[in-house]
């Protein structure tokens, strides 16, 4: 059903319609309209047969569900920021475990200074979780991720979460083709645990594991995620012939064929990349783009395709991996490796900073024109950060930057941009 | 593509506003996507939404730095925040306000090379007398229908509706409603004149 409904608001629909058993979450921020969503649903009894567990705090809510999966109900839960990383530990046991919980990441950026918008640092940050990784770049992409993402996280026994640019997506009403119940019923059949807790056949989940099996035991999450890079495709597939539209899938490309440059990204910022691309091509430079819509596991075969025949690749990335700089570009690299050509890193969007259709532009001619840096910020006032580095540097004990730097723009606390 | 920018402060719907004018778009068999300018909302602080409406289906989810249409619902907002940042030529421009644009001194913005069209709508003072609280999201988007005829008073009103129940929804409907006639008047003015 098409309707015109907040991004957060059709993903907690989407969920329900997944029919989970168990719902838990920590309410305060950084939380999002989805679990606010699914508690009015289980409420007034729209959603049978799910319990919905307020926990308190984002490291029970991951632990409940945990405990929720191993007793063999189909668990989901939703965080974003500084809330991801509370569950850190939590996520790493339920990857180890093989429990196929789905989560939905609003993705925030990571404190400190103290920041709620929009970028990838939280996500990525746990990219080595053993979670499968899944980036919408649309909300109906979102919608339909998280009802691919049950059916995928079953099919492995490994946990899902599906990434969607906090604000940006989630806070933003647009049109929504709603999976029906009869739909995602055909799609996503019943729960059939692999392992369950049950008083009546007492058996043991997390045993501990010494030298002579750990490594083995960690390893099967890699074969896992080797194999849900055949299954995400089929499932994709088999979504798009059920549901009549293209969603998920492993990687995206954009007029991408014969393009000499090729710009990669994740999320919702591909909306936005596409316009100026198509700007572009009308101009006659040879350009494409190329989503990646899944991380972990990362696609390096379909990564190496798509690129591997460009002469230049800019990866744009939400998040900056300090002393190095990007996290998405090294994956990429990885992809490329024997492969000539130019690479060049761009670290966008931090905190919430607008990533424009002009910057973009701006920074695909100045790729085109053979001046990009290999790491470039773009955006970022680097005079602002001079000037602090000049003043940390001047002898006397400079004080807390984040202040100092607000005070030189002018600003007195953090506001909307 | 159509994009409009929405000034206000916390508190007064300026994020409803957006939302409903979207619906009212959707009503239409348009696309459109509305948004807020992401932060911590407070009570009467400056708080920007922005609604995009086309034909097609809008891909670019930047902010609008270059609106078609501004709705300032709060007209105390005009010599403190930049409102008018951006705002193309020939563009349009609605006010929440009993008094006159030259009043408002806003004069010069006419004598621009390519002015905008201003004019002004007295939204809070329809919302009391209809809704009976000084809430102007919803009469101003009657005003816009008016304004633009992108959007129809009639998609408004079953937008504030499907938001809105009972009084409410009432309340508002028949705010938009006056504040939809209010504007047509102006606008027929100005054709005429």
């Amino acid at each position: 059903m098409l309707r015109q409904i907040e991004g957060s608001r059709a993903v907690g629909d989407a969920v329900a319609r997944c029919r989970p058993e168990v719902i838990c979450a920590y309410p305060i921020s950084p939380q999002t309209h989805i679990v606010e969503h699914l508690s009015d649903l289980v409420r007034t009894g729209d959603l049978e047969r799910c319990e919905y567990v307020l926990a308190e705090s984002e490291f029970g809510a991951m632990s409940v569900a945990i405990g929720a999966s191993a007793a063999g109900g189909r668990a989901y839960t939703a965080t974003a920021s500084q809330g991801l990383l509370y569950m850190a530990e939590a996520l790493f046991n339920a990857a180890g475990l093989g429990l196929p919980i789905v989560m939905t990441v609003a993705n925030r950026a990571i404190g400190a200074p103290i920041n709620i918008w929009n970028d990838h640092s939280d996500s990525m940050s746990l990219r080595d979780s053993g979670w499968i990784q899944l980036y919408a770049e649309t909300n109906q992409e979102a919608v339909d991720l998280h009802v691919q993402a049950f059916r995928l996280a079953e099919a492995v026994s490994l946990p899902v979460m599906v990434c969607m640019d906090g604000f940006i997506l989630t806070h933003a009403v647009e049109r929504i083709d709603s999976p029906a119940q009869e739909q995602v019923d055909a799609f996503l059949p019943r729960f059939e645990p692999r392992q369950m807790l049950n008083p009546d056949e007492p058996l043991t989940i997390g045993a501990m594991v010494g030298p002579e099996a750990f490594f083995e035991v960690k390893y099967l999450a890699h074969a896992k995620q080797m194999q849900a890079l055949d299954l995400i495709p089929e499932i994709a597939s088999e979504f798009e012939r059920g549901f009549g539209r293209a969603s998920g899938g492993l990687i995206r490309g954009y007029r991408t064929d014969d393009a000499e440059t090729i710009i990669v990204a994740l999320g919702s910022i591909m909306g936005t990349i596409e316009e100026v691309i198509d700007e572009l091509r009308e101009e006659g430079h040879s350009v494409g783009a190329l989503a990646i819509k899944s991380f972990r596991p990362f696609p390096l075969d379909e990564v190496r395709l798509a690129l591997g025949a460009a002469k230049r690749v800019v990866v744009l990335e939400k998040a900056l991996a300090v002393g190095i700089g990007g996290i998405v570009s090294a994956n990429v690299r990885m992809a490329l490796s024997g492969i000539e050509l130019d690479g060049h890193t761009v670290v966008a969007g931090l905190g919430g900073r607008p990533i424009t259709g002009r910057s973009l532009r701006s920074l695909l001619l100045e790729a085109l024109d053979g001046g990009l840096k290999a790491l470039t910020f773009l955006d970022m006032d680097a005079e602002l950060v001079d000037r602090e580095l000049r003043r940390a540097g001047s002898g006397a004990p400079p004080g807390p930057h984040a202040e100092s730097m607000l005070r030189e723009i002018g600003i007195v606390a953090a506001s909307s941009h | 593509m159509f994009q409009v920018r929405i000034h206000g402060r916390g508190g007064q719907g300026v994020v409803t506003a957006a939302e409903l004018l979207s619906v009212a778009a959707f009503d239409s068999d348009l696309h459109s996507q509305a948004f807020p300018s992401f932060g911590s909302e407070r009570t009467g602080a400056p708080v920007t939404a922005f609604c995009r409406i086309d034909q097609r289906p809008i891909r670019t989810r930047e902010p609008i730095a270059e609106p078609d249409v501004l709705i300032i619902q709060d007209p105390t907002l005009l010599h403190q925040v930049d409102v008018f940042g951006g705002l193309r030529p020939s563009g349009k421009v609605l006010i929440n306000t009993t008094r006159t644009v030259e009043q408002l001194g806003l004069g010069e913005l006419l004598e621009r090379s390519e002015p905008p069209t201003l004019l002004t709508v007295p939204g809070t003072e329809l919302a009391r007398e209809h809704l009976g609280r000084a809430l102007p999201n919803a009469a101003l988007l009657g005003g816009f229908a008016a304004l633009t005829a992108l959007v129809t008073i009639e998609g408004v009103e079953r937008a504030i509706r499907e938001r809105f129940a009972g009084a409410v929804g009432a309340g508002n409907v028949a705010a938009a409603r006056a504040a939809y006639e209010f504007v047509a008047d102006e606008v027929a003015e100005v054709a005429g004149a």
